[in-house]
Order: structure tokens, then C-alpha cells, then sequence
């Protein structure tokens, strides 16, 4: 037996169940179905680039590294939010595989959403240093000081910072399901992440939360931290956020000492 | 960032996302749960003050309101009352617990297979004993109402 034989000996086929709408000329919405051949390492995303090159190039799909990086190709597969370039056709033992849209974020075309919501949240819990006693963004520019961290105040946001705004977390809220000024999994544990972060002085963050479709909505199902796929965690996040904000953690945060950079030129 | 011109409502999963609430673990389920048994339980609340109001009518209208709950469904809605109340008071001490940060873990440096520290198996005994005193609840209730 020759090697392209075995090799279609060991090809399988799948029925890849495919969500369509176009809400710009405002089509129906239904299923297209295709089948198409995997092997073991087969990823849900080769497969709907299998349906686009050889099947059926009008399929609306959103994806870019391929490798759980870029957070581009999050979509519902088989009911659940997953990455499709993370997701194995042959991990999810069914013959028929459906992919619908990310849910909570309006499809502009099959399986492309708007995030502009989702990013927008992000946006308002001010996702970045903030530095108040007398060091401005030229310090930061002409890099004349360093923050002192320990790894010990590091491991305390580093694993919030390796979101990668896939939305998954997004649309496995059942809060955000009913509540849409609610900022998501996703925001709150990024502003957990620049509170827990030592460098970071911003005095008004927390407030922004600290409302009746804030913070308080979250009613811990989980259900963020078990779709995440780099292991963020934002219900952890989120928790320990309300904690802080209620007043019964103790951790008093210790802000990173700033330690003037001398320019060789100075040295000399 | 502007939204783009469509029905931002459109995809939104809204009361459909608590049904099959299995797709995303015991978490999920005791959030569907806790929050039926919220409900379940408000409405219970409203009826037993509507009831015990009708004594202001007479013991006549006190007595027949009561022999509601002396019928078979009367029992049975009663032992729904007991599992639900259970539940949710079990439940709802670990979610306070968690609501503090307590039981959670601590951030650290994720590893593949990312297993979160928040849904730890801490997390998931608290469920599953709240489920266990709910059902035990509920099987002495039986066992007095339909006793003898």
C-alpha cells in the first residue's frame, strides 16, 4: 500500500453544521452543512478553512495566528465558546460539529461578531499604568527611573495579563446574557489587573465599577474562567476585586519603588 | 469605538443562556440553581404572608387556607420548599465565602491544561454537599408528610 492510499484510508469525514446570516442585507437565518475530511490533528478552524477554499468561499470566518495567540477565531462550537484553532475535531468525539456565532456580541456576518462592546468595556476600566506623584509620560519616554518589582508582586497580576480579549469569557456570562452595561469577566479582571499591579497609583478605577451593573452583578457561575483558554482565571480576578472592595482583604498594596536610571553619559 | 449599525441586542442569549446550564460544570449548575430556588422562593415568601394575612378573616378562612397545604400537592409543593430552602442557604454561605475571596486560591503562573484555581475542588464539594443536605432535606420532609 502506497502512502497516499494509507492516507486516505486514515482520512475520516465530519459534518461541519455552519451558522449563516448577514445582517447588512438582512438574510435569514439557517445552517449550511458540509462534510469534510479530518485527521487526529485537524483543528476546527483547518476545517472551516477547508469549507472556504473547496467548498463554499462565501463562509464569513474572523481568524489570524492559528496558534491561541491572537484571540481572533473565538466562536460557539458544539454549544460551548471556544478558540476554533485551539479546538481538535477528534477531541469533540461527534460526528457533526456546529459552529455558531460568539453569543452576547452581535453577528455582523456567520461567524464574525461586533466586539466593539466588548472592547469598549475594556476600554473604560482604564487598562493601564497610572503613575500620580510627579511622573509624567516624558519620565516614562526618556526612561529616566525603573519600578522595583519582586516576583512574589508580579505572580499577583501576572496571570491576568495573559488575556488575549478573545471574548470567550464574554459570552459564557450569564450576566452579560440579561445585563448589558455590565463590563464582562473579562474588563473586570483586567482592572483587577493594573489594581493588583504595584507600579499602578490610580485613585478613581474602582469607582467605575462600583455600581448597581458593575462589580455587584457578577454572581460567581464560573462559567468565564472554565471557557478561558490561557488559564486567566477572571472569576478568581473578580473575586478578589469584591473582596477588596468590601473591605474585608487585608492585602494593603505597597506601591513598586521607582529607581532613578543614571544615562552612561552621567556615570561618565 | 463605535458600534457598528446593528441591533446591539442581536445574538444575545438573555434567559435562554441559563437553559442546559451542564455545558459549563457544577458551577454553572449551581448558579442556575441558586438562582431558581431565588425565585421558587420569593414566590413562596409572597404566598406564605398572603396566607398566614387571612387570619385577620377569621379562624373559618385561617383553617380552610390551610387545608391547602393537607393535600398531596400541598405536601409536595411544601417538600419543594424544604429542598429549595436548603439549597439555597447551603449554597449561598459558600457563595458568600467565595464573594470574599475565601476558598479561592491564589493568582499564580498558569500551565497548561489551565486548570482555574477558582473552581477548585473546594468549590465543587461545596456544591455537591449543598445538593446532598437539599436532597436529605427534602427525604425527611417526605418521610413527616406522608408518614403514617
Amino acid at each position: 500500500m502506497n502512502n497516499s492510499n494509507k492516507n486516505n484510508k486514515d482520512e475520516k469525514k465530519i459534518v461541519l453544521k455552519i451558522f449563516r446570516e448577514n445582517t447588512a442585507q438582512k438574510t435569514d437565518r439557517h445552517y449550511d452543512k458540509f462534510n469534510v475530511p479530518y485527521k487526529k490533528w485537524t483543528t476546527v478552524l483547518d476545517a472551516l478553512l477547508h469549507v472556504k477554499s473547496y467548498m463554499d468561499p462565501s463562509v464569513a470566518i474572523r481568524y489570524s495566528c492559528r496558534m491561541a495567540s491572537c484571540g481572533s477565531c473565538g466562536m460557539k462550537i458544539n454549544g460551548i465558546p471556544r478558540l476554533a484553532c485551539y479546538t481538535k475535531i477528534s477531541e469533540l468525539e461527534t460526528s457533526t460539529i456546529e459552529c455558531e456565532p460568539l453569543p452576547n456580541l452581535p453577528v455582523i456576518r456567520d461567524l464574525v461578531t461586533d466586539f466593539s462592546r466588548f472592547f469598549n468595556h475594556h476600554k473604560n476600566v482604564q487598562p493601564y499604568i497610572q503613575s500620580n506623584d510627579g511622573v509624567d509620560d516624558s519620565d516614562t519616554e526618556k526612561k529616566t527611573f525603573s519600578f522595583y518589582q519582586s516576583p512574589d508582586d508580579v505572580d499577583k497580576y501576572l496571570q491576568f495579563s495573559y488575556c488575549i480579549k478573545c471574548g470567550l469569557c464574554y459570552s459564557a456570562c450569564p450576566t452579560v446574557g440579561t445585563d448589558l452595561k455590565f463590563p464582562g469577566p473579562q474588563a473586570l479582571a483586567q482592572l483587577y489587573r493594573y489594581f493588583a499591579d504595584t507600579r499602578d497609583e490610580a485613585k478613581n478605577r474602582l469607582d467605575i465599577v462600583d455600581d448597581r451593573h458593575g462589580i455587584w452583578r457578577c454572581h460567581f457561575a464560573g462559567s468565564c474562567s472554565k471557557v478561558c483558554p490561557k488559564g486567566v482565571d477572571p472569576a478568581l480576578g473578580i473575586q478578589l476585586l469584591r473582596s477588596y472592595m468590601l473591605g474585608i482583604s487585608k492585602n494593603e498594596k505597597k506601591l513598586a519603588k521607582k529607581i532613578e536610571i543614571k544615562t552612561n553619559e552621567e556615570n561618565i | 469605538m463605535k458600534e457598528l449599525e446593528h441591533d446591539s441586542r442581536n445574538n444575545l442569549e438573555g434567559l435562554k443562556g441559563w437553559l442546559n446550564p451542564s455545558r459549563y460544570g457544577w458551577e454553572r449548575i449551581s448558579y442556575w440553581f441558586q438562582r431558581i430556588t431565588g425565585v421558587f422562593l420569593l414566590i413562596y415568601f409572597i404566598g406564605h404572608v398572603y396566607e398566614t394575612s387571612t387570619i385577620v378573616n377569621g379562624q373559618n378562612a385561617w383553617e380552610s387556607f390551610l387545608e391547602l397545604t393537607q393535600t398531596v400537592w400541598g405536601h409536595l409543593f411544601l417538600i419543594m420548599v424544604i429542598g429549595a430552602s436548603t439549597f439555597h442557604s447551603a449554597n449561598g454561605i459558600r457563595l458568600i465565602f467565595t464573594h470574599v475571596g475565601i476558598g479561592l486560591g491564589t493568582p499564580g503562573r498558569p500551565d497548561y491544561p489551565y486548570n482555574p484555581s477558582s473552581l477548585n475542588y473546594r468549590q465543587k464539594s461545596g456544591i455537591w454537599i449543598a445538593l446532598i443536605l437539599s436532597a436529605a432535606a427534602m427525604y425527611y420532609g417526605f418521610t413527616v408528610l406522608f408518614g403514617e
